[in-house]
């Protein structure tokens, strides 16, 4: 057992016939997968890839597919009424990659979905995986091993060099969570620390987060009180300027608050192993590990 | 995005926020006829340009200060003439100064008192929240630091807007008394109206006054709003003033990338923002500077790689460039593609390092061996940040 995701997850994909959603809907069903429906409105009737059945709307599908859990590739103009309509099927787990949101429209949708029965993930983040069961998103499969150590992370590619290093170490992920680089999102690091501290499964867990908010101060707090578990960070953007969108829309320093100093200070402050390097991110777990 | 106060004014009026009237002028005759047409004899005419500090500001040609009162529509005109097609340095703008395009004549008006109110979007509580304090004119971070009770805050409900009973309780915490409460609570919910309607991700009016006939007017305002919403609003897009810009950024705005521009020499190409940030860390860590941030984004194409390419190739100061890319929704071989033809169509003179991983990595390399390009591989990130930096040193 991992977290949130695993090879009984039977996956909806919110956009399936665009060129990323079906290019990495292939990508999804490569690394095995459970694919059982697509969602594109107006293409009821089709299948993807010749197995994979097309519906206009989000409740056609769970009824008919029994779908829980659904990965979205819908353009940004849409993409909330998309993650809004995946809750009020009810998915249990709701994984939005789209990048480019507008702020006020995710506002909006955490508004709507604070009493609802599933759980966001991102968006504007590259999916969650639990090697070898099931892999939702646009990470790269080869790179990851079934193991122990769980990855939680703002950034996309970050998130592969952590993993990448775990694996050559020798190492596994029991499962990878991209919380997305949106100043408003879905599932936090804290929410994410939380699971992977109870799941019997993982053992360890690495936290990579990068300037602007204060989330990661947020999850150091949590886990000094509560985690007995060996946790490593990384934080991203010591370099950057203030006052400047590094990219991502939540990565900005303003008003001197959400910097990568701050950050350090409070993961350190409660225990956790803090690599100064993204080259050492997965050594720095490890050693923790061991001490 | 920032744009000028004469914009911010046009916003104002358009949604009903009370504000001094004003109106922007191109020439002298356009500043003498703005004058004239607003029937009063005290006027302020200031230079438009994004950085601050224009009133202790110097022009090139001698001329003091950005911001000038005048008693006559003449006067207005020979003051405009003065800093048009002038170059304006103030603090911000760095020895280089901004060109003065053009100049805002307003009507002057009479202060009682001075508040600061500011709309923006609160990350922790997922909300907009309002701030506002009866000390305006001032710098706000410093009122919170040292007096944080001198600070009132209203939370707003996402769907149900800012209400009423918020903005009088907002008012009369500022201190407004009878029909000042009315002006002022209209004045909020007009602020707000504009802040849901036009995207935007911060509006701070500072000062906010009052006059002393009990009038309340915003004075002036900074904006700023959500890039990813710009696709909504093309009146507000079109308010973007590229002059006022990094030439870096704005070019590669055209070809949706990501760009910062920084001062070092280590240019880097980059996918995936939480990567280009680490990867301008561990340039530093190396003991290098990188020259820029620049993301190229999940899933850029070959011709973006290609722009990419250009825009580090063609800033002076970059002595080497990194690429490092980390494939997940980018395809190596998109990457390796768009290096080879970027290189074909430049004169890549200047060593250049990459390092590739993730899907489609295999395929991506055999090109870029197979292409004869001179170029530095490397395997992992620190490998590729330190050769970067050793090949400048180099040099």
């Amino acid at each position: 057992m991992a977290v949130l995701v695993d090879k009984d997850t039977r996956l909806l994909v919110q956009g399936i016939t665009g060129k990323s959603g079906s290019f990495h809907t292939q990508q999804c069903m490569e690394y095995g997968t459970n694919v059982v429906a697509g969602v594109t409105p107006g293409r009821a009737g089709e299948t993807f890839e010749d197995k994979v059945p097309v519906f206009d709307t989000v409740k056609e599908a769970r009824a008919k597919a029994e779908c829980n859990a659904t990965m979205i590739f819908v353009p940004p103009a849409f993409a909330a009424d998309s993650i809004l309509e995946a809750i009020d099927a009810e998915i249990e787990v709701v994984i939005a990659i789209t990048e480019g949101i507008p702020v006020m429209d995710m506002m909006r949708v955490k508004a709507a979905a604070a009493h609802s029965k599933s759980v966001l993930i991102g968006p504007n983040c590259p999916g969650i995986i639990t090697p070898g069961a099931c892999k939702i998103g646009i990470m790269p499969g080869y790179i990851h091993n079934p193991g122990r150590i769980g990855v939680i992370s703002r950034s996309g590619t970050l998130t592969y060099e952590a993993v990448w290093q775990i694996t050559s170490a020798g190492l596994g992920q029991s499962t990878c969570i991209g919380i997305g680089g949106d100043p408003i999102h879905g599932m936090t690091h804290q929410e994410a620390a939380q699971l992977f501290t109870e799941d019997p499964d993982t053992d360890a867990f690495i936290l990579i987060g990068e300037i602007g908010g204060t989330e990661e101060e947020e999850a150091a707090a949590w886990i000094k009180e509560n985690c007995d578990k060996p946790v490593a960070a990384f934080i991203a953007g010591a370099t950057a300027p203030p006052g400047r969108r590094m990219g991502h829309a939540g990565a900005i320093i303003s008003g001197g608050k959400g910097t990568a100093e701050a950050k350090k200070e409070a993961l350190l402050d409660a225990g956790i192993a803090v690599s100064e390097s993204p080259s050492d991110m997965g050594a720095t777990l490890i050693k923790h590990m061991g001490a | 995005m920032n744009i000028h106060e004469y914009q911010a004014k046009a916003l104002f009026d358009k949604f009903g926020v009370a504000t001094p009237r004003g109106i922007a002028a191109t020439s002298g005759t356009e500043a003498l006829t703005a004058a004239k047409s607003l029937g009063t004899t005290q006027f302020v005419v200031k230079a438009q340009i994004h950085a601050g500090g224009r009133g202790k500001g110097t022009f090139k040609n001698g001329f003091q200060g950005g911001v000038h009162l005048v008693d006559s529509p003449e006067k207005a005109q020979e003051t405009a003439e003065k800093m048009l097609g002038e170059v304006l340095v103030t603090h911000q703008t760095g020895e280089d100064g901004k060109l003065v395009r053009q100049v805002l004549i307003a009507e002057t008006i009479d202060i009682e008192k001075e508040y600061y109110f500011a709309i923006l979007v609160d990350r922790e509580t997922e909300r907009p929240s309002i701030i506002a304090s009866r000390e305006g004119g001032v710098e706000i971070e410093e009122v919170a630091e040292k007096h944080p009770e001198k600070i009132f805050k209203e939370f707003v409900h996402p769907t149900m807007g800012l209400q009423p009973y918020q903005a009088r309780k907002l008012a009369n915490q500022l201190g407004f008394t009878g029909k000042q409460i009315r002006k002022a609570s209209s004045l909020f919910l007009a602020m707000y109206k504009l802040f849901i309607e036009c995207d935007c991700s911060m509006v701070e009016v500072n000062p906010l006054v009052l006059t002393p006939d009990g009038d309340v007017l915003a004075l002036d305002a900074k904006f700023g709003f959500d890039d990813n919403a710009l696709f909504r609003h093309p009146d507000i897009a079109a308010m973007r003033d590229p002059e006022e810009e990094d030439p870096r950024e704005v070019e590669a705005s055209k070809f949706d990338l990501n760009y910062i521009g920084l001062d070092g020499n280590i240019g880097c190409m980059v996918n995936g923002a939480g990567l280009a940030m680490s990867t301008m860390d561990i340039i530093k860590t190396c003991g290098g500077d990188p020259a820029n941030f620049l993301d190229v984004g999940g899933g850029a194409t070959e011709s973006q790689v290609k722009e990419a390419f250009r825009i580090l190739l063609g800033d002076p100061k970059v002595k080497a460039i990194l690429v490092n890319i980390f494939g997940g929704i980018m395809q190596c071989d998109v990457i390796a593609q768009g290096i080879i033809n970027a290189a074909k169509t430049v004169d890549l003179n200047i060593p250049l390092i990459v390092r590739l991983e993730g899907t489609n990595v295999e395929a991506g390399r055999a090109l870029l061996n197979e292409s004869g390009l001179a170029l530095i591989t490397a395997e992992t990130l620190a490998d590729a940040a330190q050769k970067a930096v050793d090949s400048v040193s180099a040099a």
